[in-house]
């Protein structure tokens, strides 16, 4: 196996005296795309903050793209190279689309503004939405301003994209329109990490699906193999409560 | 993507929200403004003995009141956000000095802490010189308008740091977030994607701020400074017509007070519509 983008070794995180992850391990080879599930509080989203240090880790070691997460300096290097989307899509609300899209370029890529502007239309042409340039967020649907957001991590040009349950906060038909993207973006090659129980996108877009539990990784498998017949009991009952429906 | 069959909207119409737009009556409130100008105006010209005679005598008083408020005013709104920043700071030390510099300087009177840094601080500026024997500050000559700009801008920083801290603080985390997943560092952030909501969220009370700084700039007569309400003293004590003189004055305040407010107002509401 190459050199992974992602490498997790031992991690530990503490919420004050919760132990929210505990000791994980966890190698992302580029382009793959890797989903991670798991009940409420069982730390996903902390690791995928923790891959581009949003949230700090106690014990450990992360490496992106060879550069360890250690101090300010790689980190800010680590992090142009990291797009992140979040559940509530946090869009810059001062600004309008097209300035969400060009702010880092301008501020941490230093591109001319013509280019920041040619590379934030293009985007906004591949997620959908070429006539929302001058709006602001507040005047989008949940399902367009989180198109922007990808649009935005994707102007840095990143390596990796980390989706922090993107689609929770949509209502049901915007999913799709979401989803759609991110299945370009996988089918394009893009290493990413999801943390997501959209199932459909998981076994059409996901190598490996990572199932957590208690700040611990249960099991790993390719999406079929874990859907269908899980090793661990844990991973058993999880799976019965929301493939059910 | 609109069809062509559909009913074409006037951008008036899409863009009028109903109960939003700016209410005629705001005008009655400038109304007021004219209103206390003619007031004065009247006096000044019906009875120009004394109430013009004051005004010549203290009209000089009122430039330096207002040099003086917009002066401090510029400058408190920088020594606001740094403390603010400080405030919210997770270097601890920068965080306890902050913190201190705002609960201790709010616990102090204005006017207390004017007469310090008029009286006590030259005089402890000169005894150090003496003892370090520097001669540039032994001979330190306190400028009184420079040391009550300080002590104004001292003062009102600290109630500016809360204002700044409690705006920033307002901003979704989820805003800072996303900045720094993007790469941009912690000033970047601030700079471009907090700070420029922060703002608009705190105008108001730096807007009043402005006017509860332009009346306690009064407070300066006392230490030397001849602004407007010193030169109205000065003038009552020369002609002992304190009802006069102080009317006059009274009125001067507050034609500034009332259409800074109005100011404020107007400004306020232009920012809300741009949102």
């Amino acid at each position: 196996m190459a050199q992974p983008v992602i490498s997790i070794r031992g991690v530990h995180k503490y919420f004050g005296r919760v132990h929210a992850l505990r000791g994980l391990d966890l190698d992302i080879a580029g382009g793959e795309v890797v989903v991670i599930v798991g009940p409420s509080g069982s730390g996903k989203s902390t690791l995928l903050r923790c891959i581009n240090r949003l949230e700090t880790y106690e014990k450990g070691k992360i490496m992106v793209d060879g550069i360890p997460l250690d101090n300010a300096r790689n980190i800010n290097a680590v992090r142009r190279e990291v797009g992140m989307v979040f559940q509530s899509f946090n869009l810059f609300s001062h600004l309008t689309v097209l300035d969400n899209l060009m702010l880092a370029q301008r501020v941490v890529r230093k591109r001319p503004p013509a280019e920041a502007r040619q590379t934030a239309l293009e985007l906004l042409d591949k997620v959908g939405i070429p006539d929302k340039a001058d709006a602001k967020p507040a005047q989008l649907s949940g399902g367009q301003q989180q198109r922007v957001a990808i649009a935005r991590a994707l102007a840095m040009n990143p390596k990796v994209m980390l989706f922090d349950e993107p689609t929770s906060a949509l209502d049901p038909e915007m999913i799709k329109e979401v989803l759609e993207v991110m299945l370009a973006l996988a089918a394009e090659g893009m290493t990413m990490a999801v943390v997501s129980h959209e199932m459909g996108f998981t076994r059409a877009a996901a190598k490996r699906v990572i199932f957590m539990d208690e700040g611990q990784i249960i099991e790993e498998a390719p999406p079929d193999v874990l859907f269908n017949s899980p090793h661990h009991e844990r991973t058993r009952q999880f799976l019965g409560k929301i493939l059910s429906h | 993507m609109s069809t062509p069959d559909e009913p074409q909207i006037p951008q008036e119409e899409l863009d009028h929200i109903p109960g939003a737009e700016p209410s005629s009556r705001m005008d009655v409130w400038w109304w007021l403004v004219a209103l206390v100008v003619g007031i004065t105006a009247l006096l000044l010209f019906a009875w120009p003995d004394p109430f013009m005679n004051i005004f010549k005598f203290v009209q000089d008083g009122i430039v330096i009141t207002i040099t003086v408020t917009l002066v401090s005013f510029l400058l408190v709104l920088v020594v606001g956000m740094v403390g603010g920043l400080g405030r919210l700071s997770t270097n601890r030390a920068v965080h306890i000095i902050s913190t201190l510099y705002v609960e201790l300087v709010r616990g102090v009177p204005l006017l207390v802490q004017l007469i310090i840094w008029y009286f006590a601080v030259p005089v402890m500026i000169q005894s150090l010189g003496k003892a370090w024997a520097i001669p540039a500050l032994e001979s330190f000559q306190a400028n009184p308008v420079v040391m009550a700009i300080i002590g104004l801008v001292f003062c009102y920083g600290a109630y500016m740091s809360e204002i700044y801290r409690a705006g920033i603080q307002s901003i979704p985390k989820g805003q800072m977030e996303a900045a720094r997943s993007l790469g941009m560092t912690y000033f970047q952030s601030m700079r471009h994607v907090v700070l420029p909501q922060a703002v608009r969220v705190i105008l108001p009370p730096i807007g009043n701020e402005f006017i509860a700084l332009l009346k306690d700039s009064s407070l300066v007569s006392v230490v030397a400074v001849a602004d407007l309400t010193r030169r109205g003293r000065e003038y009552a004590s020369i002609h002992f017509d304190p009802i006069e003189v102080w009317m006059l004055v009274a009125l001067l305040y507050l034609i500034m007070t009332l259409f800074s407010a109005r100011v404020v107002n107007w400004i306020e509401k232009k920012t809300k519509f741009e949102r």
